[in-house]
């Protein structure tokens, strides 16, 4: 009885791993093709920065302006720079990918501005600091037209206004 | 539209034998059988040869507007216009009175003849239409107009043809309004730019300095309103063809988007965006009054109302994704009509009122299809890697759209083209344009 308990605990263990390694295995071959988790780009390509540390870009899933756990994470650093730099201001620019219709892109450009400028101003930043403009899908940084260039495109970028 | 085009023509003889034909065209099926017709060169004599050459530096203008004709008639994918080496007999005997046996020996089944003179800086016209089983003249039409007219007259004939054979007004002597595209996708140059409809005569409107998207005629007038990019403010604009007045009209604290014209030309109606939020307003250019039409949190967009102003479709992503929605014109009674598998955009009121046309997104595939306007009797036309926007030709018979092709993982080999289809889903062709194109927009017929 106790033995089948152990054997039936080890086989467990043996299965869980075999599932965790599995997982891994899968998110570093995506990391390795792609650099996207879904398909949210989370390489570092295109990406500028504001200042040391500061990304200047998020990234969203299609037809989403959901931000992410990183893109939270860089809009608070966002947050911190702008904090520390109160004369300066910031247009962000929201982005679509070019596998929509141009009308939608524009709205789904601004929405996705606004999601950023709308989680700067919970940290505290003041909304006139911040403009919003939509270029849906009309300024590409990736002029490819394969899953990887959409993810990268999908963006909104916060920018100096002055 | 006289004294907005400066055109002057007169029409001075219109007979139309009514008489039973035997000839005619049914347009609402697939035509894969197009009606053989002869397009005789217009007649000149030998002064008015030399009056031409002095006007508009062409030889022979007869010529030249039979192949405008001959040209519109092909691209209409109901006419096979005959090659003139097999006629057999001479232009100016031929529009006295035609020897039917001649014409019947070629196949012809319908036959345009006629006469073109050049004196005192007019151009004079008069053609005839004869139906060759029949031995009768169906039609006879004569018109004066500046020489530099001259493809305009080719249209006129061409429209007046396809009415005479289809029973419907034709959609030659009209103009699309485009965006000319040049440069690298990631720093594309935009410009409007304007043509008649088979490619000729191409104006640029802007010069590219700033991003312009979506131009749309005033089915009345000779305005269109776009979105410009001036100032980078995204904002709803309203441009006079004929002067080149430019003005502001959706100067709101947000972005104005997506315009288009009401079908009686007295409002513009676009999308505002503000705060993530899209919705649908209305701006009667009269008294500049604003009226929201929509009030929800979702994105509603690109909307287009029925030919009689009392119903609007547009485009809303409140069930989750993009679908079309119908409403009253006031914002009231707001009903989805798109049901199918995928994404539905671009919803355009046909200008007959009874159907539809959308961009379809389904599995990776763009489709241009057309719906009845409760939704029912969905109807694929072309299936492609992107395209969007179909704009109905004013007989509601054809759509123009635009196209994008796929480039590779460098960028390279994108291309942007404007494309037509027949609501019958036949006849799928490209349009001719002097540089990439897309977002067109047809205007209504500009005679009559």
């Amino acid at each position: 009885m106790n033995f089948s308990k152990t054997f039936r605990n080890i086989f467990l263990i043996i299965l869980l791993s075999l599932i965790v390694s599995a997982c891994a295995t899968k998110k570093t071959t995506t990391k390795v093709e792609g650099q996207m988790q879904g398909d949210v780009y989370t390489g570092t390509d295109t990406v500028k920065y504001l200042a040391d540390g500061v990304p200047d870009r998020v990234f969203f899933a299609t037809n989403e302006s959901i931000l992410t756990t990183k893109s939270r994470d860089t809009l608070r650093k966002q947050a911190n720079w702008l904090r520390a730099n109160s004369s300066i201001n910031v247009v962000v620019e929201g982005h679509a990918d070019e596998r929509g219709t141009r009308e939608y892109n524009l709205a789904l450009g601004e929405r996705r501005a606004n999601a950023a400028k709308d989680y700067l101003i919970t940290y505290g930043i003041s909304a006139d600091r911040i403009s919003v403009i939509s270029y849906g899908k009309e300024r590409p940084v990736d002029s490819g037209s394969n899953p990887l260039s959409w993810s990268k495109n999908r963006r909104s970028v916060t920018v100096k206004a002055n | 539209m006289i004294r907005l085009f400066n055109l002057t023509f007169f029409v001075f003889l219109f007979l139309i034998t009514k008489a039973n034909s035997l000839i005619e065209i049914d347009i609402t099926r697939g035509n894969l059988d197009p009606l053989p017709i002869a397009v005789s060169p217009l007649f000149q004599d030998d002064n008015s040869k030399k009056n031409s050459i002095n006007e508009l530096k062409i030889k022979n203008i007869g010529s030249e507007i039979s192949t405008v004709v001959e040209n519109n008639l092909k691209i209409s994918g109901l006419f096979n216009p005959l090659s003139r080496e097999a006629f057999l007999q001479k232009p100016d005997i031929a529009h006295l009175k035609p020897r039917f046996e001649d014409w019947n020996l070629i196949k012809a089944q319908a036959l345009i003849t006629g006469k073109v003179t050049i004196e005192k800086k007019k151009l004079k016209v008069e053609f005839r239409l004869w139906d060759i089983l029949a031995g009768r003249e169906m039609m006879a039409l004569a018109f004066t107009t500046v020489p530099s007219n001259w493809r305009r007259v080719g249209h006129i004939i061409s429209d007046k043809v396809y009415e005479r054979l289809t029973g419907e007004k034709g959609y030659f002597d009209t103009r699309i309004i485009y965006v000319s595209e040049d440069g690298p996708k990631t720093a594309r140059v935009k410009k409007l730019a304007i043509m008649d409809q088979d490619g000729f005569n191409t104006k640029y409107l802007t010069l590219g300095n700033e991003l312009v998207l979506t131009p749309r005629f005033n089915p009345t007038s000779q305005m269109v309103t776009y979105l410009s990019y001036f100032k980078n403010l995204p904002r709803v604009y309203l441009l006079d063809i004929e002067t080149g007045t430019q003005e502001v009209v959706g100067d709101f604290p947000g972005m104005t988007f997506a315009p288009r014209f009401s079908p009686d030309g007295k409002k513009i109606i676009m999308s505002f965006a503000k705060d993530g939020n899209s919705d649908i307003y209305t701006m009667d250019l009269e008294n500049r009054i604003v009226e929201r039409i929509t009030n929800h949190p979702s994105i509603d967009t690109s909307p287009s109302y029925s030919p009689d102003n009392r119903f609007i479709t547009f485009n809303s992503d409140r069930s989750g994704y993009q679908q079309i929605y119908v409403m009253k014109s006031d914002g009231s009674n707001v009903k989805r009509i798109s049901f199918g598998k995928g994404l539905y955009g671009t919803p355009v009121w046909s200008p007959r009122g009874d159907l539809i046309a959308f961009t379809k997104l389904h599995k990776g595939k763009f489709y241009i299809g057309v719906m009845r306007t409760d939704g029912s009797g969905e109807r694929l036309l072309t299936e492609n890697y992107y395209q969007e926007a179909p704009s109905w030709s004013p007989n509601g018979r054809v759509l123009i759209f635009y196209r994008e092709t796929k480039s590779n993982d460098k960028g390279e080999g994108f291309s942007a083209k404007l494309w037509s289809i027949d609501l019958t889903g036949y006849n799928e062709r490209q349009v001719q344009t002097e540089t990439d194109a897309s977002d067109p927009s047809w205007s209504s017929l500009l005679s009559n």
